[in-house]
This record gives C-alpha cells, sequence and structure tokens, in this order.
C-alpha cells in the first residue's frame, strides 16, 4: 500500500465511510463495527473466496448508458442504485467509487443460514471434546447466523479423526471446513509449501504431501488460524478449556525481532502463548520455538532460595566491597534493569573495559527470528550500559581474571561457561549471581539470588526496529525468588546509591530523564504497537540482524 | 409523612375470658395426637426421597461401563460456588473407549463448597453428572469431603443412555473402513 492510499466514499448499510481504494468489503465493514462472518478470509493472506459465508449485496449508482449521466431516483431524489440480482463475497469485493453494500437484508440473512446448514452437514458433534470450543468460529457463527437446528437425517460423513500432521500438530478432517488457510499459510508465509486437499466433494480431505510433515518453526501458526478445531496443538491439547485462561500481552525472548505475545494462564499456571497482532512487527505470527519458552517458569532447574533478599543482598555487598569488580549484565534484561546494573557499575566505579554484555548469535529464519537471540540488545545501547555491540565471548573478562585484576564478577542472567569462560576461571573468581535457572555460573557462584523470568514482571524491550515494546506479568513469581529491578535497586541502595525501593515508576521517570530517546515516554503507558524511539545516536553499530518480517538491515 | 392512627377495637367479653381460645388450641393439639405423624425418626427411619431431589452430585457410567464424562468442563464452569475442579486428560489409544478421546484425568467435587444447585447437571451436554439421592454428607476431616474421581463413580454408578452418541460414532467409523472410505 503507498504511503497516502487514495481516499474514496462507499456506503455500507446506509452509513458512508472513506475508505483507501480496493479495500475489500470485510475490513471496510469492520471499520463502521458491522461483522461481516467469514472462515476462508484472513487479513494477513491472500483472498481465495470459498467458504462464501461473507455473502453481502452489492450495488452501484445507475447510469444511463447512452448518455453517461446519473440516473435519478423520482421517488429519493437521489441518484438510483442498480442492486446485483445475487450476493456477492464480501472478502473478493473492494471498495470502488460509489460502491453500496447491504448486510442485513433477507437475501443476505438466508445466504448465511444456508452456508452455515451445509458447513454443518457434515461437522461432528464433538464440541465437548473440541479443544477450539469456546474460540470456534463455526460455534460463534452457527449461534449468531445459523438456522439453530439440523433438517440432516442422514449418516454424516466418515473421516480420519487423529492424524499427526507433524511433530506439534494434530489434524482431525471430520471437523475441517476445508477453508484452506492452512494451505495458505503454509505457502505464502511460511514457504513451506507442505499441505492440500486430496478427494471431491464433501469427501475433500486436508492432508501433507506424501513423504512430507508439517513440521516448520511456524506450523503452530495454522492452528492459530484454523477457525475450527480441526487442527489442534499437541502440546495444548485437551490441557485446559479457553474460557478459563486469563490473557497477558507478552514479548518473544527468544531473539531482537520481539514478537508480540498473548501468554494464557490460570491460576498461576501458563498453558499457552499465542502470537498478538501486530502489523509493524509479526503481523498475526509467531515461532513455534518461542510458544515453548512458558516451560522455562516451572522448569527443574529454576533457581530458588528461602533466603529474605536483604540477606542475599547484604552478602553482595560484602563481596562487592573487596574491590576489583566486573559486571556481566544481560541483553535479555528489561530496559529498567539494564538501567539499574549500568547504576550499579557507575557506583561501583567499574571501569568500561570490565562492564560486558555477552551475545548470543545464531542464524536469523528470514521471517521472526533474528541473528540476534536476545530481546533488548537496543536497550543495552540506549541505556549506556554499553557503547559498543556486544560479543560473544568474554575475553577481555577471561584475561583480567587470569591476570588477577578481577576478583569478583557480578553476573545478572547469564552463564559465564558458554561465553568462554573456563570452570578454573570460574573457580578463581567470587562470582554473584542473579538469574532464573541453575547453570555453571550459578553453581560456581558464592552468592546466587533468584530472579524472575520474563513471565512474571512488568518491563520493556527495545527491538531491532528500535520499536520499545511493553510486556506484563502474566503469572505471580515463583516461591523464593524475586524481582529483578527489587534485586537490582536493592543491591544499588545498600552500596550507597539512590534507594528507587525497587518501584518501577521510579526507576522509569528518572531513566527516561537521564535518556535522551526515552524523554517524556510515561511509565506503563506505552502503545501496545510500540513506540519507535530515535535510532540516530546507534547508526554506526552493525548490527547482526538480516532481512525478515518488516525489517530491513540499514546499509 | 403524617401518623395515622390505627383504632384498636376493645376485646369482646368471649375474647376477655380466653376461653374460645384455649379450647380451639386443645383441639389442635388433640387432632395430631391420633393423626398420621409428620416427622420421621431419623436416622432409623429415612424418608422418602421424590424423583428430580437434588442430592449429592455425581459421575455415572453408561450401561456398556464406559465413563460418560467426557471433561469439557462446562460444570466447573458453571458451578456458581467453584466447588468442582477437573483435571482434563487423554484417553489411550489402547482403551476401548479411545475414540472419544478425552476423559477427566481428575475430577474433584467439595462437599464443603456444594449448594446443591444442580447447575452442573443441567448444563451437562454428556448427561454424565448427576445429583442423586444422597442427601447426608458426614466427615471427621476436611479432606473427608472432597469427592475425588473414583468416590464420584462408586456414587454414581450405572444410568441408562438414551443416545449412545459415542457407540453410534464409532460403529459409523467402523461402518466406513469396510467400504474402504478412509
Amino acid at each position: 500500500m503507498s504511503a497516502t492510499p487514495e481516499l474514496i466514499k462507499i456506503n455500507i448499510d446506509g452509513r458512508d465511510i472513506a475508505v483507501p481504494r480496493g479495500t475489500n468489503v470485510i475490513e471496510a465493514s469492520r471499520l463502521l463495527g458491522i461483522d461481516v462472518p467469514h472462515y476462508c478470509y484472513h487479513p494477513k493472506l491472500p483472498v481465495v473466496g470459498n467458504c462464501r459465508m461473507c455473502l453481502v449485496e452489492m450495488g452501484l449508482p445507475a447510469v444511463d448508458p447512452a448518455t453517461k449521466t446519473p440516473v435519478i431516483d423520482p421517488a429519493t431524489g437521489r441518484q438510483k442504485i442498480n442492486w446485483m440480482p445475487r450476493p456477492q463475497i464480501g472478502c473478493g469485493t473492494n471498495a470502488i467509487p460509489g460502491l453500496h453494500i447491504r448486510t442485513t437484508t433477507q437475501m443476505v440473512k438466508d445466504a448465511r443460514a444456508g452456508v452455515m446448514e451445509f458447513l454443518l452437514i457434515n461437522h461432528p458433534l464433538d464440541c465437548p471434546i473440541c479443544d477450539q470450543a469456546g474460540e470456534c468460529k463455526l460455534q460463534e457463527q452457527a449461534t449468531s447466523y445459523g438456522r439453530g437446528y439440523s433438517r440432516y437425517i442422514e449418516d454424516k460423513n466418515v473421516k480420519p479423526k487423529r492424524t499427526q500432521l507433524g511433530p506439534r500438530v494434530m489434524l482431525d478432517d471430520e471437523r475441517c471446513i476445508l477453508c484452506s488457510r492452512c494451505v495458505r499459510f503454509s505457502k505464502e508465509v511460511a514457504k513451506d509449501d507442505v499441505l492440500g486437499f486430496i478427494d471431491r466433494g464433501s469427501y475433500s480431505t486436508l492432508t501433507c504431501y506424501p513423504g512430507k510433515e508439517l513440521a516448520n518453526n511456524y506450523s503452530l501458526n495454522t492452528v492459530d488460524i484454523c477457525p475450527v478445531g480441526a487442527l489442534t496443538s499437541t502440546d495444548f491439547r485437551f490441557k485446559m478449556r479457553v474460557w478459563f485462561l486469563k490473557q497477558t500481552n507478552s514479548i518473544d525472548t527468544e531473539s531482537s525481532v520481539g514478537a508480540n505475545t498473548v501468554v494464557w494462564s490460570r491460576e498461576g499456571q501458563i498453558y499457552r502463548i499465542t502470537p498478538r497482532r501486530n502489523d509493524e512487527v509479526n503481523d498475526t505470527w509467531m515461532s513455534d520455538s518461542g510458544r515453548d519458552l512458558y516451560k522455562q517458569v516451572r522448569a527443574e532447574n529454576r533457581l530458588s532460595s528461602p533466603a529474605p533478599l536483604a540477606d542475599l543482598i547484604a552478602q553482595a555487598k560484602a563481596l562487592l566491597a573487596s574491590g576489583g569488580v566486573a559486571l556481566v549484565a544481560s541483553a535479555r534484561s528489561t530496559v529498567a534493569e539494564q538501567y539499574l546494573a549500568k547504576k550499579i557499575a557507575d557506583h561501583l566505579k567499574i571501569p568500561a573495559d570490565s562492564r560486558h554484555v555477552p551475545a548470543h548469535l545464531a542464524k536469523g529464519d528470514g521471517l521472526l527470528i533474528s541473528a540476534d537471540r536476545t530481546p533488548n540488545t537496543r536497550g543495552a545501547l540506549v541505556t549506556g550500559l554499553i557503547d559498543t555491540l556486544p560479543s560473544e565471548k568474554l575475553t577481555q573478562l577471561a584475561a583480567g581474571i587470569d591476570a588477577g585484576k578481577i576478583k569478583t564478577v557480578l553476573v545478572i542472567n547469564e552463564d559465564l561457561s558458554l561465553h568462554g569462560l573456563a570452570p578454573e576461571q570460574l573457580a578463581r573468581v567470587d562470582i554473584i549471581h542473579i538469574g532464573t535457572h541453575a547453570s555453571a555460573t550459578s553453581a560456581a557462584a558464592k552468592v546466587v539470588i533468584p530472579s524472575h523470568t520474563v513471565f512474571e514482571k512488568n518491563g520493556t524491550f527495545i527491538n531491532q526496529q528500535f520499536r520499545l515494546q511493553q510486556f506484563n506479568a502474566a503469572v505471580p513469581g515463583h516461591v523464593g525468588t524475586h524481582n529483578d529491578a527489587t534485586i537490582l535497586s536493592g543491591l544499588l541502595a545498600a552500596l550507597g546509591g539512590h534507594d528507587f525501593e525497587g518501584k518501577s515508576n521510579a526507576i522509569w521517570s528518572r531513566l527516561t530523564e537521564e535518556t535522551p530517546e526515552l524523554a517524556g515516554l510515561a511509565h506503563g503507558n506505552i502503545p501496545e504497537t510500540g513506540h519507535l524511539i530515535d535510532a540516530a545516536r546507534f547508526s554506526h553499530h552493525a548490527f547482526p540482524e538480516t532481512e525478515g518480517l518488516h525489517y530491513k538491515p540499514a546499509k | 409523612m403524617s401518623v395515622i392512627k390505627v383504632p384498636r377495637k376493645p376485646l369482646t367479653f368471649a375474647e376477655r375470658t380466653y376461653i374460645p381460645q384455649i379450647v380451639s388450641g386443645m383441639m389442635t393439639t388433640l387432632k395430631h395426637i391420633v393423626a398420621k405423624p409428620l416427622t420421621v425418626n431419623y436416622p432409623e427411619e429415612r424418608p422418602e426421597i421424590p424423583a428430580g431431589y437434588r442430592g449429592v452430585p455425581t459421575l455415572v457410567r453408561d450401561p456398556n461401563g464406559r465413563e460418560k464424562c467426557v471433561s469439557c468442563q462446562l460444570c466447573e464452569f458453571v458451578c456458581p460456588p467453584k466447588a468442582i475442579r477437573i483435571t482434563p486428560g487423554e484417553i489411550p489409544a489402547d482403551s476401548p473407549a479411545a475414540h472419544v478421546e478425552k476423559a477427566p484425568k481428575e475430577f474433584e467435587i467439595n462437599m464443603l463448597r456444594c449448594i446443591y444447585c444442580g447447575l452442573c447437571q443441567e448444563v451437562c451436554p454428556e448427561e454424565a453428572i448427576w445429583l442423586q439421592n444422597v442427601f447426608s454428607v458426614s466427615g471427621y476431616e476436611r479432606g473427608e469431603f472432597i469427592n475425588n474421581k473414583q468416590k464420584l463413580y462408586e456414587l454414581g454408578g450405572t444410568l441408562p443412555d438414551a443416545h449412545y452418541k459415542w457407540d453410534k460414532k464409532k460403529a459409523a467409523a467402523e461402518e466406513a473402513a469396510l467400504h474402504g472410505q478412509h
């Protein structure tokens, strides 16, 4: 779409609206709050128009064919509308000047009831055992637009009920309404063309091509877009009904893309993660690997400690007093935590060459997983925690330890053994480890302060586009763990620095005062789609990310 | 608001003697001495439970021994005092009821919370939960009042099934397989 789309006037149910030329009737109606029911249409997929649910009445202003002058209806005194004798599909009808649409006439109602009846003819009565119940378009629209009872007395079709399409996706063909959203997604978005229909008529069946399986890292998006319960996630299958789950906005932490997500939890337990629509970042998609991250909350190797936080901070303070301190902060921490880490480093007068943030790099997949596998490297730059791009190996730190210059290392949410430090080097220094899970570093540490995962705290990340995005706590903190901001502000206060009392709004207001890029941003008031910050100060860095969805590296 | 004075009627002579009142009261007492008692000697005698009585909620099996509950959790959702707690589970592929796919792994009804409203029975799409005749629940510990799945099936027993929905579905699948359809 061009930057300034041409607006044209159309009329839906007697109400005029100006929409960009080419907007389809479903989207235009949505702008007016009019629901045009649909199954196969998806805003991020090509239009096929095979479900026929979005039928509407369409008309155009009458023009005299001979003179090309408008035909005036003498009854109303306005230009006559020529209504088409048959309904048209809304998804495939694009806005043209003067387009008139009716969505509430008897013809439209009959068409919808007819389509619903055909879709339900062979649909099984599985709702009590179907995972989609509660978020099923077929269920909702059968209630809103269907006839309410069945006239079908013949036997229903029998199709395969439990087909494993891939490692994470289960297919129930009886429930499938052949909308082909999953087929189009695999082909157009995931670029892994493995799904298709076989057989004809009411025997049509969704299946994988012979010898292939739906195994790509975006396969679970097909489950999200399936309007019925045909495709289900093997991980979430039969775990919990969706109406019990609380939804919390979150951010995928597996890479610097920062895909927007929704975390679904009940009574402190997370059941699944799904993508949240953000047209500037991830459209409506997310990776399968990002959906597994909730398992870290109740992982076996989760760190916890019964000791009060004040005692742990006192122990840490005693170790830090001996001097020769190095800081290893993390690009996985939130912006506020990175700011506090910087404040601690400033307060301890740690020289710039002893402040480290290790990088986690891997190949990007060109879609929603970038080369930088941390969510907040940009945050470390913006807060001033680091001024050069992080590297994977902490060679400088290793050299400092070998030379005996470094005696104490404050490690926040990182495992030094993954970044080129040998066990002997870890044993030679006093380590204070603030982290979520057990690692070689936490095993070697003198003081371990257990902290929260991304699902247990509020915060912000800055993604590869320099977009500041907010996430919220979905579940309360694991027993015996503490909020990272509380730990770091407590440590800062114990060392004699400013006491923020762990209050995030106090930290945020000081942070925005000191950071030009974040100036004036109110705490907790960042738009849901994120806030792009000025990246001019950092344009000289050679970021590792390659091209992906909605991201082009600066040349 | 103004105050309205209600005039009190003075008692008649007969009323002032109290004799008619005492006699009519004695008549009522004497009538009940000879009439059939309204009470029963509980717990030795048990009252007759009328049809449709809402006693302790139970889970039932169909005449073929299949547990009817498919753990759709609608009763858990509708339960006003949140007395029901279900952990859904998958039926193993080697079970004769594998075609039903889903059954409760655990099903708990907290009888300390239950208010015997019967909404669970009303909402159940599988006719699996029934409020039956038991009305007296007692125990020595709080834990004894939480009925688990095993206890619920013991209390519930077997109820006739009017539909055999899942058996019909299995028969249709087997029929289709015979004719080479999938």
